[in-house]
């Protein structure tokens, strides 16, 4: 089996120039590092938020602490990874403010491997994804993220949705490279798990297919 | 190779980083292990489906709307004085 096609980024030539003519006082070169982020940036804070209007204010906030913060970004790592780092903080502190009951932290101890462990090892339809419509698998993929510890999905949106390299993940998130490793193993997995219901291919059809309900059973 | 050695190599493995030699014991124990095949296999296309899917897209008016907000922010911010080395 062949391994999964990591996604192509774009060449990122011209950023230092614009991060230094932004740092010069250059708003519409920053500006221009808005309009390359901003999407990537959403994504990521609703990712971990879990809510639109919190990600709408990440969004705001985390261009806004890096604009007023340049003189600090060194360029040792890309400006993008500095970013996401900035983005993630922002977006944490919104969900622990939402969810005060709960400690969330990046760093918190994982548990065991169990819950990782395939229970149900049930092959799924070829194109499973094709079985619903576009609205329909967003809402099945939402949920299915939705339920994972908010440290599991942070370092999956990085890696496999945004495509950061495992050291990129490790420094935005301020974790190990192993510590990355053996999260994403566990988010993929029990994500993996989740969608067994969606998705497994189906013995024979007898015209009554019925949808899977919407509780997610593994919490 | 048993299915708990497989299962701990799975994420380099998917992700293409490990050597060759265990790069090749893992694809024999995928051989005749039916069950860490479709672990494998559907773990792989889990990836692909959240990859490629259209999850939380920002739609263009929003975009649109957060881009004037940060500028008109970044703005006002520069013309107060910022602490860091911009002016």
């Amino acid at each position: 089996m062949g391994a999964i096609q990591p996604k192509v980024s774009e060449p990122v030539s011209d950023e230092l120039v614009l991060v230094g003519r932004a740092k010069a006082g250059d708003v519409g070169a920053f500006e221009e590092l808005v309009r390359r982020y901003d999407r990537n940036v959403f994504r990521i804070a609703q990712h971990i938020t879990q809510n639109r209007e919190d990600a709408e204010d990440v969004v705001q906030d985390a261009f806004l602490k890096a604009y007023n913060n340049l003189a600090q970004f060194q360029g040792q790592s890309k400006f993008y990874t500095w970013l996401v780092r900035i983005a993630v903080n922002e977006a944490l502190m919104k969900l622990r403010r939402r969810r005060p009951e709960r400690t969330i932290s990046l760093d918190e101890e994982v548990k065991t491997e169990d819950d990782s462990v395939p229970r149900e090892v049930a092959d799924w339809s070829p194109n499973p994804e094709q079985q619903y419509t576009q609205a329909e698998l967003r809402e099945i993929l939402d949920r299915t993220i939705h339920g994972l510890p908010a440290t599991f999905r942070t370092v999956f949106v990085l890696r496999d949705v945004e495509g950061l390299s495992t050291e990129e993940t490790a420094e935005a998130l301020d974790l190990s490279v192993p510590a990355v490793k053996s999260r994403l193993l566990r988010a993929r997995l029990q994500l993996r798990e989740r969608l067994n219901k969606y998705f497994q291919k189906r013995e024979r059809s007898n015209g009554s297919q019925s949808k899977p309900s919407s509780g997610d059973g593994n919490r | 190779m048993k299915c708990s050695e497989f299962l701990h190599e799975l994420t380099d493995y998917l992700d293409g980083v490990i050597d060759a030699n265990t790069k090749a014991e893992l694809d024999e124990h995928l051989a005749w292990c039916h069950n860490c095949y479709v672990v494998c296999d559907t773990t792989k296309k889990t990836i692909e489906i959240y990859r490629d899917s259209k999850l939380y897209e920002l739609p263009e008016d929003l975009e649109t709307k957060l881009r004037t907000a940060i500028a008109s922010r970044c703005k006002s911010h520069k013309k107060t004085g910022p602490e860091g080395s911009a002016r």
